[in-house]
């Protein structure tokens, strides 16, 4: 019965063409039928039906996504056939389906080997083919050898395969470059285009990764420069000296000729073209003559109609911008044409472009026409320019900008564009300016008052940043506006529960500040004996702030009492603590309001608090420095590092709730003087003597956390941490003690001509800090293998060419030490590992390679 | 180096799919939708490049069928619109005036030619002459 099934299925196996067919009718179920169909048929004995069963399979992998892993052992068996045909269909499905977990991949080594040395060349590119797919470590080294022998033969098309398959072994195996690399050099120099051609792509990857390797080969490939004729090749190589002379300036001198001589040519082609103007840009900048005739060349990409050769003009553009600014400036018309253009890649490079031209005198122009576009643009572009202006603008502690007031009204215009979602960066910089440049503070009060007054912007979740730090802003710099009933009362308006209650909690806090500010001018401005006082205080301010009458102080007292009143019963905690801060405050002093002014006892209660209140929010705020933290002395006796994972155990039930009430940084009970420092010392104190809490007062730790919850460190946040009152979430969290940033945060810039205002810089820079970039460890086995490999073959090479001086170009490395880290070399090529990490310490000097003096 | 190529018609279907590099089957089909989409919806008057991940993908529409092929950030866009044109002149010269079905039913075959002229993610053979003599001794075998 089963053989006559076997028999059945063998003679009406469906082929390929009827499988294809079956699919394109649609039915759902097809695929899973056939499937089924392919795993009986494949499992018979006769080579053309399971061969023809893997072809159906593998196009159902490759197109419909049906796994076909499982037919791994069937694949090399159907490959073993002597059958061309069967073995293209078992090639063809071991290179789809085949990877490095495939538990079957050892027993293909021997079909590959017979394949590789077999006389028909066809199956040797088969199997070529196929190790170029699916290499793995242990495939490479065993067939190595056999590659080798390719690499030799007569046949070309079988030296052109071998050659692209030997990047890949050697990526696997780097050892095979002492046995492959002789001859793949040696094929440099073959006259087939199409060998060389594919030699020339082997070398442009492998210098791709590790340019100073192949540095001694440069006089083959600058022969290949100047003799071939094929585009494909010279494109390869020029990539391989764009590479080659960044490291390497002689070459770049030399090369410069030969490639402004491509670049003359009447009919060169549009590819080759731009390659040689890409490698003039990117390595051989420094080379005049090459390079004013690539800019030139450039024009005639940017004027013509072809989208594609627009865009890499401008492309290419971009590539030389930061060094020689003149070529673009050179093309400025084309460039902002672009900016109009429908394609949004074109758009986005002649963006990059125009804020590479900008610079202190331009920026208002450019930034007005850069802003009519952003407003005519869809979204995404948009943004794309807000975000570049504002990166452009904000570099090294915005360098470019002289005038700061019309870069705030420019923030606050931003604001108002309809598809701006650049608000958190909006918000950073309105900040960050306000506590950086003093002078800026007016303008920025009145830019922040024109966003706080106006309702509709409060609907517009996007703007919810900028609104909090212009919030922020009026409140902290309430000296400078003109109306502070006006801005508290925008600050309370109703439509402020459209916010969020974070923004919001700024936004009472803010009211706070103002609230203070008010009552204490009333205040002093009361004080007849205090009237010194009282014009130090409006003669500070740089603006009308006298004329608080009892009329004005109360309505403003009453109107803030009222806004907040609603709200004392909210549900998220921050808004309700921050309203029954000010409500009580109000409180206390308002029964001093509201008696007329006989009273000159300074003493009361309400002046007292008043006088604290004030103190609190005079302490300036600066800007603070991302190591601030670190630099912070650690005081003796603090245990950062402690493990604390016991009190974890112990008091779990209790600290999960507590931890949550961490936000509250304000204590409603105490009033406690409340100058930072002393807090902090306070805090350390405390913080010492709390730990560790004996086991069994599991509630007395729940307390103590209570009510110094933020003491109890996390991993990231350090001893000093009470925020106290003057700060909200807009400022850094790492914020050192005042006493400890007074001495290097106030450095002035001074600006010689022009009447700029200053700017506090800290002593960090803007960008990131950059990782070195870590030489892959993968790579260094096979750079050395290679190098080698070469000062091998260079001494044999020495005798040939007697015109040759090897001239060693690192003169900083004594001759005594590079011989010493030949030895090394040669000592350390059996054992890989001990040596890697030498070798990364080694990498580092500059490794003594022999260049051959091509000025000769 | 060449990542992949795909050959896939407006509606998304893939008609042709080569990879260069070992990726998950999830992943290709992830690739494949994604190229199909950012290709799909450009215009024709727009470049013929677009940045895809970390790589670039360039691609050009012949009929009904889009030839996307993904390459690294460095390589030369126009060489590769060539490429891709010299493909398409040797599948129109192999199948006489190819059209979709012809590549749907004789997929292996398409296969084969792309084997005859990428290697390892290189191009490796660029007269259109030589690899039609290759691929007609091929024929002769089977």
């Amino acid at each position: 019965m089963a053989s006559s099934n076997s028999l059945m299925d063998s003679l009406f196996q469906r082929s390929l063409e009827d499988l294809i067919k079956g699919l394109r009718l649609g039915e759902s179920t097809f695929v899973s039928k056939s499937l089924d169909e392919i795993r009986r048929e494949i499992k018979l004995t006769d080579p053309s039906t399971k061969s023809v069963a893997l072809q159906k399979l593998s196009y159902l992998a490759a197109l419909h996504g049906v796994d076909m892993a499982w037919a791994a052992f069937h694949a090399v068996e159907v490959v073993s056939s002597s059958r061309f045909a069967h073995k293209r269909i078992g090639y063809h499905a071991i290179a789809q389906s085949f990877s490095d977990q495939t538990p079957v991949l050892l027993l293909i080594t021997n079909q590959l080997r017979k394949d590789l040395s077999s006389s028909n060349e066809h199956e040797v590119s088969l199997a070529l083919e196929c190790l170029a797919r699916i290499g793995t470590d242990d495939l490479a080294r065993d067939l190595t050898s056999e590659v080798f022998t390719l690499l030799g033969s007569s046949k070309a098309l079988v030296r052109k395969k071998a050659i692209g398959v030997v990047l890949r072994v050697f990526d696997k195996y780097p050892d095979a470059v002492k046995v492959c690399f002789k001859r793949l050099v040696e094929n440099l120099e073959s006259s087939d285009p199409q060998i060389l051609s594919a030699v020339v792509g082997v070398f442009c990857e492998l210098t791709s990764k590790d340019p100073r390797s192949y540095l001694p080969l440069a006089p083959e490939f600058y022969k290949i420069l100047v003799d071939s004729r094929n585009n494909w090749v010279l494109i390869k190589i020029l990539k391989i000296f764009a590479k080659l002379a960044s490291i390497e300036p002689r070459l770049a001198k030399k090369v410069a000729d030969p490639v402004c001589e491509h670049m003359r040519k009447n009919n060169v082609g549009k590819s080759l073209l731009f390659e040689c103007i890409r490698t003039v840009f990117s390595s051989l900048s420094d080379q005049e003559t090459a390079l004013k005739l690539a800019v030139a060349k450039i024009k005639e990409f940017l004027v013509d109609d072809d989208p594609n050769l627009k865009y890499l003009g401008l492309h290419a553009l971009s590539i030389v911008a930061p060094k020689h600014l003149w070529a673009v400036l050179e093309n400025k018309e084309a460039v902002v044409k672009a900016m109009s253009d429908e394609d949004p890649n074109v758009k986005l490079e002649a963006l990059h472009l125009l804020m590479a031209m900008v610079n202190e005198d331009n920026v208002t122009e450019i930034s007005r026409i850069l802003m009519n576009y952003a407003l005519k643009s869809d979204p995404l572009f948009c943004n794309e320019i807000i975000g570049s202006i504002l990166v452009a603008c904000s570099r090294n502690s915005y360098e470019i900008i002289v005038d700061f007031d019309w870069y705030l009204s420019l923030l606050g215009e931003m604001a108002r564009v309809p598809h701006c979602q650049r608000g958190k960066e909006i918000e950073h910089q309105l900040v960050d300016i306000g506590t950086r440049v003093k002078d800026a503070r007016l303008e920025l009060v009145r830019v922040s008052r024109a966003l706080l007054i106006d309702p509709a912007l409060l609907g517009n979740q996007f703007l919810h940043h900028i609104l909090s730090a212009a919030a922020w802003a009026s409140g902290e710099y309430v000296e400078f506006s003109k109306s502070p009933y006006e801005i508290a009362e925008a600050l309370l308006q109703p439509c402020t529960c459209l916010l969020p209650p974070s923004i919001r909690a700024i936004y009472i806090h803010s009211a706070f500040k103002v609230l203070v500010f008010s009552v204490g001018a009333y205040f002093s401005a009361q004080e007849p004996t205090s009237s010194l006082l009282a014009q130090e205080s409006t003669s500070s301010g740089s603006s009308v702030v006298n004329g608080f009458t009892y009329d004005s102080i109360s309505s403003l007292v009453s109107m803030i009492e009222l806004g907040l009143c609603s709200l004392s019963g909210t549900i998220d905690v921050e808004v309700q603590e921050r309203t029954k801060n000010v409500l009580g405050f109000i409180g206390m002093i308002k029964h001093e309001i509201a008696e007329k002014p006989t009273s000159q006892d300074s003493e009361t209660e309400a002046h007292r608090a008043m006088a604290f209140m004030e103190d609190v929010f005079s302490e300036e705020l600066g800007p603070v420095s991302s190591t601030a933290q670190e630099k912070v002395p650690l005081p003796k006796g603090l245990e950062l590092t402690e493990n604390l994972e016991d009190l974890q155990e112990i008091c779990r039930e209790v600290l999960e709730p507590v931890a949550e009430s961490n936000s509250s940084s304000f204590h409603t009970s105490d009033k406690v003087s409340f100058s930072v420092a002393k807090l902090t010392i306070r805090d350390q104190e405390e913080a010492s003597s709390s730990l560790p809490p004996p086991p069994e007062s599991a509630s007395l730790l729940a307390e103590h956390r209570k009510r110094h919850g933020l003491y109890y460190l996390s991993s990231q946040k350090s001893d000093n941490h009470n925020d106290g009152d003057g700060n909200d979430n807009n400022t850094s969290n790492e914020y050192p003690p005042a006493n400890e940033i007074s001495v290097d945060s106030f450095k002035p810039k001074k600006k010689i001509s022009k009447p700029r205002p200053v700017v506090v810089k800290l002593d960090e820079g803007d960008d990131p800090k950059t990782k070195p970039d870590a030489s892959s460890s993968n790579d260094e086995p096979l750079s050395r293998a290679i190098q080698t490999a070469l000062m091998g073959k260079g001494k044999g090479k020495e005798s040939v060419k007697d015109n040759h001086d090897i001239n060693v170009d690192t003169e900083n490395i004594g001759q005594s030490s590079r011989r010493e880290k030949k030895k090394k070399k040669n000592g350390e090529r059996s054992s890989k590992r001990s040596s890697r990490r030498r070798r990364d310490q080694e990498a580092s000097v500059t490794k003594p390679v022999e260049v051959p003096d091509l000025l000769l | 180096m060449i990542r992949f190529i795909l050959l896939q018609n407006r509606q998304g279907k893939t008609r042709l799919a080569k990879y260069y590099v070992p990726l998950e089957e999830s992943e290709k089909h992830k690739v494949e939708y994604e190229v199909h989409r950012l290709v799909v919806n450009r215009d024709a008057k727009f470049t013929n490049f677009v940045e895809f991940r970390t790589h670039k993908v360039i691609y050009r529409r012949y009929a009904g069928l889009f030839f996307s092929v993904c390459v690294d950030i460095t390589d030369n866009e126009l060489a590769y619109l060539e490429c891709i044109h010299l493909f398409v002149e040797i599948l129109d010269h192999f199948f006489s005036n190819v059209c979709e079905l012809d590549l749907v039913f004789n997929f292996h075959k398409v296969y084969l030619i792309l084997d005859e002229f990428i290697l390892a993610g290189e191009l490796q053979e660029t007269s259109k002459r030589a690899i039609i003599e290759r691929m007609s001794e091929l024929e002769k075998l089977e």
